[in-house]
């Protein structure tokens, strides 16, 4: 080897030091690229609660409402609706909805703060499609041993009249309860409660 | 006057040589196989389709507004209004499916004669991320006209990241810009569909061809050419790119264009294939859709997300499986132990395993157009029936065997029995 082929150590040194600052620069520039993707602060500022009147819902009927860009569902349910859900728990895969999120006044065998109505965000907890509901008598469509519900036609996953998952569907979590509130008989309020005011 | 060209050409030359000299490398003393069959037109036309998508895609952009409240119809705008717009449009949606036609076949040659095999293996890397670049710039590109299935196919994909233990509900933040899909995720997904994935795509393309032309190219036989050389130094096997295979794709473009046109013209929604009839029905971020697909390249895969059941209360082991389901293409050529090449020299346990394969991917591909319910339910209750769906079953048995088809591939190609392969060429 001669003279020239040979590294200069204190070069070589430099070399690896700079590059390894201009590594860091680098890096440093990929920041504020990358953090601009984040949701921008109109974004974050919108999601105030919503009103629903829910006065003049029918028995059975089911009101979809937007709140935070996702349909949220009220559903006024009937005493047969009640009922059915006893009926199916034995074959959903979180019936007491241990693992699922809720409001603590929405932890109880109806998954809600009046058995009569149900509030849950339509939002399937596989992958965000809308499911949509099936009546019990949709027998022919969903099988014999169908009582009402609802189906996500994105990947096929079956829910009860309190939003629980039925086993073998891909979704793994029970619908979401949202926090909501009676301000009156009449009138139903999503995005806030007691305890989380303007959650 | 040709005298001029010449002097003309003369002086160019003379200042930038490399441009005759890549023209040889590449083309005019490039090589390659004589015995190239039917299945080799498809990577000149992946080119082919690419150039139709720069193209039409350029004059898209020019009428087209990536806004939520604007995007749906600026579309229709196009389609109704300017001049030839619907002629780009269809253009611009036919060659997206006719772009997966071709890499899918495309690919397929690779697994019939072993091209991924040594020294290919990067030649093969290259063109798996040449595939999943496409993926991401089909995706970006599906949820510009803003329909419903743009919009709630997006929301299904963008949440499959959403899925990663950890870090995903943030990732799905990020890469949406928003709680929901929304105005900010068209606007970036615009951004990533015109400039950014094209340019990877472009720069991928040229190293998949780099790398290709560095070990030349695979034929048929799965004979090395280069091993025979004549005294010339060139493969006795080999004719050079051009003109012999210049004239020949040509062929192979013609009559591409030929079907290509027939669809663009004739049938450019191809029954709900190509462009799906709930895509006409402008996004609506509270209804989903009675029954979702996505677009049919995408099939196969998202039957192995649907068929795979939650574990532990989570949806992951799904996407993982969807996500491996891709990713295993990059080991093939580590797979892969047979001592041959080419499907003309292997043995009975790799035909049947690739006859096997093709037919479990098309199954998984119909499936995915259709809902879970298409081949109605079990007649019959059992423990562990977790859903009565044939459909879901059929799908559960297919991803196992996609997955067998790889993970058993060390097994059974280093044990299958080969023929012996010839020095040069046949045909």
């Amino acid at each position: 080897m001669n003279e020239q082929e040979k590294p200069d150590k204190a070069r070589r040194n430099l070399i690896v030091a700079t590059s390894a600052v201009g590594g860091v620069a680098a890096l440093g520039a990929a920041v504020p690229f990358v953090a601009s993707m984040w949701p921008s602060e109109r974004a974050r500022a919108a999601g105030a609660p919503v009103e629903v009147d829910i006065s003049r819902m029918a028995p059975g009927e089911l009101a979809v409402v937007e709140w935070r860009g996702k349909p949220v569902w009220v559903i006024r349910r009937t005493q047969e609706m009640l009922a059915s859900l006893k009926t199916v728990e034995s074959r959903l895969s979180d019936p007491n909805s241990k693992a699922s999120e809720q409001p603590k006044y929405a932890e109880n065998e109806y998954r809600s703060a009046k058995p009569e109505f149900m509030v849950m965000e339509g939002v399937c907890t596989h992958l965000g499609c809308s499911p949509q509901m099936k009546p019990a008598d949709a027998k022919a469509e969903m099988g014999s041993d169908w009582a009402g519900g609802f189906y996500c036609p994105c990947h096929g996953s079956k829910f009860d009249l309190a939003g629980r998952v039925f086993r073998g569907a891909p979704a793994p979590l029970n619908l979401i309860v949202p926090p909501y509130e009676f301000v009156s008989d009449g009138t139903l309020v999503i995005g806030e409660d007691k305890e989380k005011k303007g959650a | 006057m040709a005298a001029q060209l010449r002097a003309l050409w003369g002086w160019f030359d003379a200042r930038m040589p490399s441009v005759a000299e890549q023209w040889k490398i590449h083309a005019a003393a490039y090589y390659a196989p004589k015995n190239f069959n039917f299945w080799y037109f498809f990577g000149s036309l992946a080119m082919l389709v690419l150039g139709i998508q720069i193209v039409s895609g350029i004059f898209l952009t020019m009428n087209y507004k990536p806004d939520a409240a604007l995007a749906f119809g600026s579309v229709e705008y196009i389609m109704r209004d300017v001049p030839g717009g619907w002629l780009l449009r269809y253009i611009h949606s036919t060659g997206a499916s006719a772009f997966f036609i071709v890499v899918y076949l495309h690919m397929f040659r690779g697994l019939l004669y072993g091209s991924y095999k040594q020294p290919r293996e990067l030649v093969w890397i290259f063109g798996v991320l040449i595939y999943l670049t496409l993926m991401g710039e089909a995706f970006f590109g599906y949820l510009l006209p803003w329909g419903q299935m743009s919009y709630w196919g997006a929301q299904v994909i963008v949440n499959l990241f959403g899925t990663v233990p950890v870090i995903g509900p943030d990732l799905a933040l990020w890469i949406r810009g928003d709680y929901v899909v929304s105005d900010a995720t068209l606007n970036r997904f615009f951004a990533l569909h015109v400039i950014a994935f094209p340019l990877v795509l472009l720069g991928l393309v040229v190293a998949h061809i780099l790398a290709l032309h560095d070990v030349g190219s695979n034929n048929p036989d799965g004979v090395e050419i280069k091993k025979v050389k004549g005294p010339d130094g060139h493969p006795l096997d080999g004719i050079p790119f051009h003109p012999y295979y210049t004239v020949k794709d040509i062929m192979g473009a013609v009559l591409f264009l030929a079907v290509f046109c027939f669809i663009l013209f004739f049938v450019p929604e191809v029954g709900g294939y190509f462009l799906e009839y709930n895509n006409f029905i402008p996004a609506d971020p509270l209804k989903t859709p009675p029954h979702i697909a996505p677009v049919w390249y995408f099939t196969p895969y998202y039957s192995i997300l649907r068929a795979v059941p939650p574990l532990f209360h989570s949806q992951f082991p799904g996407v993982l499986a969807m996500g491996i389901a891709t990713l295993i293409l990059f080991f093939l050529p580590w797979l892969d132990r047979s001592p041959v090449k080419s499907i003309r020299y292997r043995g009975t346990l790799y035909k049947s395993a690739l006859a096997m394969f093709v037919v479990v991917f098309l199954v998984l591909g119909y499936l995915g157009t259709e809902p879970t319910t298409v081949w109605g339910q079990f007649g019959f209750d059992a423990f562990f029936l977790d859903t009565k769906d044939v459909a879901t079953w059929v799908a559960r048995v297919c991803t196992v065997l996609y997955f067998a088809f790889f993970f058993l591939m060390p097994w059974y190609t280093a044990r299958d029995e080969v023929k012996p392969v010839p020095e040069r060429v046949t045909a």
